[in-house]
């Protein structure tokens, strides 16, 4: 009998807490639910569990890639969704309740290479097309040569690294290839999953850094938090300006510094000016619905402007770009535009 | 006297005989569900790859060029690369897997200790296929490049060997792969081992055979339908494999008969692009699914006929 007593109240009493508890988050707290990129997805998911910490709101956030994201907006299964790619106007009108592109953060891609003794390699924008077009094969070819003077460079074949799975960051990578280099253009071309020429394909960003770290003469793309925490040395690359600048969060700021972020907030950067410049950078959008009903407008509001103001502290230390205060003020003014319905 | 007989001779009781019946209907409801959910699943994705197929039709399986940007796809290179790396994987794992098989099933080792083998490869199949891909990654993959070089450089002209990646390639993957068919391999053929009848194996050696003289020509012979079932269903198994192909294989899309060059498969070419994939390129990846569907089916298929034969053969030779 005793037993039976016992499990019976312990029951009675878990239903009350239970219900006491879904009282009051009814209440009080939202939970707003999005997916889509994983190319920014580690500050999202930093900046969620964060924002959670401290509000009583909480964001969900599913990494499971740009198109995915996109399509989950289109199907308005999620509350927002994000994206490199942005979205398209075509995919935009889709959506009946309309689209708000918000940048969030941005980020660059940078090379990494498996060579004994080479530090600061330098790659002119010939010759990283050359490259992965499969025009230059070995390490000591003369292009090679002459952009880094005083190297030795050993006479080792060169297996250039992609991604194997669809992504942003193969996008950003092929946008920049495709702008810099006309033989690119009409050949691969740019998309989140190309025909590549030459090379071997590795799983997400930390595939690729692997198959690189394990490869001797391999080089590959990689967000720059997947090259630090792989510890590989990273080439400078050749912007338009003609200079080669080493990748760093100042140097994409750089070149982020020198485009102006149009009425739609889309804009990419295929080939940014300026000398200090790194060539390879992106913004990353989050995609929000142009109308929420109203405590979910409340919600997505200030944890967006949150993640626009504190959250921007934390980019850095992740690898990602802190926007500047002139763009986060533009975001923040289109957030403000989003209507409850 | 007649009470204990009596009790057991009562006829069922109604609720017995209801339990019976629930019984049998339940077990019949759930045998139909097997098959209408494989059903469910090819009717689903060939309604999204019907487009594709009457688009496409036999074209999409003899090219070779997969472009997104151009909307020309292929799978040529993938089902080369599915059948080349099983093939392979099963030319290696189903040698080794014969051999153990023959190793703890022939009194070569006290009982204990093949029980402890047969437990260590059945322990095998347990690890995930991505530890697997690691683990080539790591320290296959480098441990062969030496070897790999020899070969490329010395037998270069020789198609086989006439291309060579030091990263991913298809004679690791198929190394890996072979380990992974190994517990397959050695559980379905020691069963068929242990169902040829001692009493063959006793006039064998009454007849003066040496132990190997026995094996080779009496057990193996008798077990080789059951033993032809095990490769098959091995190789089954190695089709099928994603994940650690999508690790080790190099996704190169592309036709190469080198065992040094980097290859793809249907499996991995579905795993890697589908997540991304935009609207007309995921029926053409439905597509690719079909076509692996029906191959390990049609494989599958064979193996259980034929080891459905070699039980019955074996269980008429019995006396």
């Amino acid at each position: 009998m005793l037993p039976r007593n016992l499990l019976l109240s312990a029951s009675a009493a878990a239903a009350l807490t239970l219900g006491a508890c879904s009282d009051s988050s009814a209440a009080e707290a939202v939970t707003l639910s999005g997916s889509g990129a994983s190319f920014p997805a580690p500050l999202y998911q930093t900046w969620f569990a964060e924002y959670g910490k401290s509000h009583p709101n909480r964001v969900n956030y599913t990494s499971k890639g740009s198109s995915g994201g996109k399509k989950d907006v289109i199907e308005g299964i999620v509350d927002f969704g994000a994206s490199d790619s942005a979205m398209k106007d075509e995919e935009i009108a889709k959506v009946d309740r309309g689209i708000q592109l918000l940048p969030m953060t941005a980020g660059g891609v940078v090379l990494i290479y498996n060579l004994d003794n080479v530090r600061d390699l330098k790659l002119s924008r010939d010759s990283l097309a050359g490259i992965y077009l499969g025009e230059i094969t070995k390490w000591n070819d003369d292009r090679i040569k002459a952009d880094n003077a005083g190297v030795a460079l050993p006479d080792v074949a060169i297996q250039p690294v992609y991604r194997a799975d669809g992504s942003g960051t193969t996008f950003c990578f092929s946008n920049h290839l495709a702008a810099a280099s006309q033989k690119w253009q009409s050949g691969p071309g740019a998309g989140e999953s190309l025909n590549w020429p030459v090379g071997t394909g590795g799983k997400k960003n930390d595939g690729v850094a692997a198959l690189v770290k394990q490869t001797p003469g391999a080089i590959g793309y990689v967000e720059l938090s997947f090259a630090k925490t792989a510890g590989m040395p990273m080439a400078s690359l050749q912007n338009k300006a003609g200079k080669f600048v080493a990748p760093s969060i100042a140097n994409f700021q750089a070149a982020l510094a020198g485009a102006t972020l149009p009425a739609n907030m889309r804009t990419f950067l295929p080939d940014p000016d300026g000398e200090q410049s790194y060539p390879i950078v992106t913004y990353t959008w989050i995609l929000a619905y142009k109308s929420y009903p109203k405590a979910k407008l409340d919600a997505f509001k200030d944890a967006m402007r949150w993640c626009l103001t504190t959250g921007q502290g934390m980019s850095e230390k992740l690898g990602y770009v802190p926007l500047p205060e002139a763009v986060t003020s533009k975001v923040i003014a289109a957030l403000d535009q989003l209507q409850a319905k | 006297m007649s009470t204990p007989s009596a009790s057991l001779a009562q006829p069922p009781t109604a609720g017995e005989r209801w339990m019976d019946l629930g019984l049998r209907r339940g077990a019949q409801a759930l045998a139909v569900g097997v098959l209408v959910l494989l059903a469910a699943i090819v009717v689903e994705i060939g309604a999204v790859a019907a487009p594709a197929v009457r688009e496409r039709g036999v074209d999409f399986l003899t090219s070779s060029t997969w472009d997104t940007n151009r909307d020309e796809f292929g799978i040529l290179p993938h089902i080369w690369g599915t059948l080349y790396s099983s093939l392979l994987a099963l030319l290696i794992g189903g040698t080794l897997g014969l051999a153990v098989a023959v190793f703890i099933s022939q009194r070569f080792l006290p009982r204990r200790l093949e029980l402890l083998l047969k437990n260590v490869v059945d322990l095998l199949a347990a690890i995930p296929s991505v530890v697997y891909g690691l683990w080539g990654i790591f320290f296959v993959i480098p441990a062969i490049r030496p070897f790999t070089a020899f070969l490329h450089e010395h037998l270069g002209f020789v198609p086989l060997f006439d291309e060579r990646s030091p990263g991913p390639n298809m004679l690791a993957s198929s190394l890996v792969l072979a380990i992974m068919v190994l517990p397959t391999m050695t559980a379905v053929s020691r069963d068929a081992i242990a169902t040829v009848p001692r009493k063959l194996r006793e006039a064998a050696f009454g007849l003066g055979a040496t132990r190997w003289e026995c094996i080779l020509g009496v057990v193996l012979p008798t077990a080789a339908t059951g033993v032809f079932g095990a490769l098959v269903l091995a190789f089954g198994r190695a089709l099928g494999e994603t994940m650690a192909l999508a690790m080790l294989l190099g996704n190169r899309n592309e036709f190469n008969v080198s065992l040094l060059a980097p290859g793809n498969t249907l499996a991995a070419l579905i795993a890697n692009t589908f997540p991304e994939a935009q609207d007309h390129e995921r029926g053409v990846l439905m597509y690719a699914a079909i076509v692996l569907l029906s191959i390990t089916l049609v494989v599958n298929m064979l193996g259980t006929a034929i080891l459905v034969r070699s039980s019955r053969k074996a269980a008429g030779a019995r006396p």
